[in-house]
């Protein structure tokens, strides 16, 4: 008890600011709203704006002149979006690409997670590690590895001319495709993991009951087992959809010419042409487009990270 | 346990998925040892492309510029995400929870592309009103990094929070612990191996990330992954086939070493009874 009657007094308000409720609520909130939210409102306010030759390359929406202040606002980039052909197409495309790649991973991951789930214990924390592994090593390079596997020289290609079942090499890299094949490779463990998470967690009394009432396994899946993992399959499908639609890497080294996406419209938006105001408009298109995707999303994960354990 | 069809196909599924995941990856670290420069053509073992790799010095400042903005990133996202994590677990009456829980969690989905315009918009108008940052650079990633890996520290430590038994830190502080002594004492020697993962995750993240670098870095700095999609860019070289098998090799240690750690940790708790 000396402690508690011998308190310097400097040490005590160190104490109770620093673990005052409000300075462990604040610290972060104040990190992400000014490195998050207000980003947000800055790429809006851009949007808005007309390109310039300057630094920054765009202009300023509210102006101090002789005592009055002006504010400009240009619709002028999304009518340009909506008019240009090419912003469309890449606004389908990415949404298209996103889709199918979901699609295939859901068919591929499902019975993936399916499987570990029901293997033994010992097995699952080995086969997990083995699913996440390939998520810890570099993207970029995973995206490469498909470079040399489908190029006109590629592994692919001089296995099967190799095999005599083709004559010429089929184009692979650089078509969408490849695309696909890169998105699924790369976001397939994102659709596993919370697949098999919630999956692992399914009352096998349940199962039981129902095969001990005369249900048939596949009648027991469809009416017991998909269901159930309906919060799992939903989390992992935007997990992989909303990253993938504004997918850049991928496109750019897998994707060919005629590979539209509007991740890597942006990025030349941007970088190529320096167009600030044209790139903020893309992302605000962008973020209306997942903008539903993002809210169910989170409303999964704030009940994942709510719920009592 | 039920026993059907459809496991049996479902195990077929997970082995083939597994094959897929990772023959990529073998591919690329047999093809490492080509002495070739061509990928289709196999001319005999080397390791000559190891050699070429550690005299490039471009690649080597550009992995030390990378290990050090991970560093310092993971720590300050382990620090960040572990208040998150403890606002939403722990206040659930405090105004502003939701509005933080939606900030942490959109950054797991949100696409690169757009964080990464964002952020450098923010440090544009940052310079033009209070003048820093004057160069993008290290700090500028640093903090871009910070921010999104925070979401996925939160994550990590807000799950295992959940597991943690309120009754312990309770009795700690009726005994006359001051809350911050609990956390040190009780709290946090039960969450350090999620805080220990949330690191290591936040780590490669930082570590592997392209666009958002790409978008807020300024002349002075190169990251790791920028310097290796310039060159992939270009086409397949055998110098990025012997970096890449360095990191799966470094990555697939960690991993092992982890596994190990944590099947021991298990057969512990498992030997003693009550635990």
């Amino acid at each position: 008890m000396r402690r508690k009657l011998l308190p310097t007094p400097l040490t005590e308000r160190v104490r109770a600011v620093l673990f005052n409720r409000r300075v462990v609520f604040g610290i972060p909130f104040l990190w992400l709203l000014l490195f998050f939210l207000l980003p947000f409102a800055l790429v809006l306010k851009i949007s808005l704006t007309s390109a310039v030759m300057a630094i920054p390359p765009y202009e300023p929406v509210f102006r101090w002149v002789d005592n009055t202040l002006s504010v400009v606002v240009n619709i002028g980039n999304y009518l340009f979006l909506l008019s240009d052909s090419l912003y469309i197409a890449a606004y389908w495309g990415s949404v298209k690409t996103a889709f199918l790649a979901t699609v295939v991973c859901l068919l591929i991951g499902y019975p993936m997670a399916y499987a570990m789930a029901r293997a033994p214990k010992h097995w699952q924390l080995v086969l997990l590690l083995m699913v996440m592994l390939p998520s810890w090593t570099s993207f970029l390079i995973r995206v490469y590895a498909w470079m040399g596997i489908l190029g006109n020289q590629g592994l692919l290609n001089s296995s099967l001319m190799w095999l005599g079942l083709i004559e010429q090499p089929l184009k692979m890299l650089n078509t969408n495709f490849a695309v696909v094949l890169g998105i699924v490779y790369a976001y397939l463990p994102f659709m596993v993991l919370p697949i098999y998470t919630n999956l692992v967690k399914l009352d096998v009394r349940l199962l039981e009951a129902a095969s001990d009432l005369g249900c048939r396994s596949l009648t027991t899946f469809w009416a017991i087992t998909l269901p159930l993992s309906k919060a799992g399959i939903l989390a992992g499908s935007m997990l992989v959809f909303i990253p993938a639609v504004g997918e850049f890497v991928i496109p750019e080294l897998l994707g060919g010419p005629d590979t539209l996406m509007i991740g890597k419209v942006l990025w030349e938006e941007f970088f190529n042409n320096r167009d600030w105001p044209v790139a903020s408009a893309l992302a605000i298109a962008m973020l209306l487009l997942l903008l539903v995707p993002i809210v169910l999303f989170h409303r999964f994960q704030a009940r994942e990270m709510e719920k009592h354990g | 346990m039920v026993k059907s069809r459809s496991f049996s196909f479902s195990k077929v599924m997970l082995v083939l998925g597994l094959l897929f995941l990772y023959l990529p990856m073998f591919v690329l670290i047999v093809y490492s040892f080509n002495a070739s420069r061509l990928v289709s053509v196999w001319a005999g073992f080397s390791t000559h492309w190891y050699g070429e790799l550690f005299r490039d010095e471009q690649i080597l400042s550009a992995v030390w510029m990378s290990l050090q903005i991970a560093f310092y990133s993971a720590s300050m996202a382990v620090c960040l995400g572990t208040l998150c994590a403890f606002v939403i677990t722990r206040f659930k009456k405090m105004r502003g929870r939701t509005l933080l829980s939606s900030m942490i969690t959109a950054p797991l989905v949100m696409p690169e592309v757009i964080t990464g315009l964002s952020l450098l918009l923010l440090f544009v108008q940052m310079a033009q009103t209070i003048g820093w940052p004057v160069d993008r650079g290290m700090a500028t990633i640093w903090i871009a990094h910070t921010t999104f890996c925070s979401a996925y520290v939160a994550v990590v430590v807000s799950a295992r929070l959940q597991e943690v038994d309120r009754s312990i830190e309770e009795a700690a502080m009726d005994l006359g612990c001051t809350p911050l002594k609990t956390f040190f004492v009780i709290t946090l020697p039960v969450i350090a191996p999620a805080l220990v993962s949330g690191w290591l995750l936040a780590f490669t993240l930082s570590l592997d990330d392209l666009v958002i670098a790409s978008f807020v870095s300024g002349p002075g700095a190169t990251t790791l992954p920028m310097v290796v999609f310039s060159s992939v860019r270009m086409g397949v070289s055998p110098k990025i086939n012997a970096l890449a098998t360095l990191i799966i090799v470094a990555v697939s240690l960690i991993a092992f070493i982890a596994w190990y750690l944590m099947r021991r940790a298990e057969r512990k708790r498992l030997q003693t009874p009550d635990a």
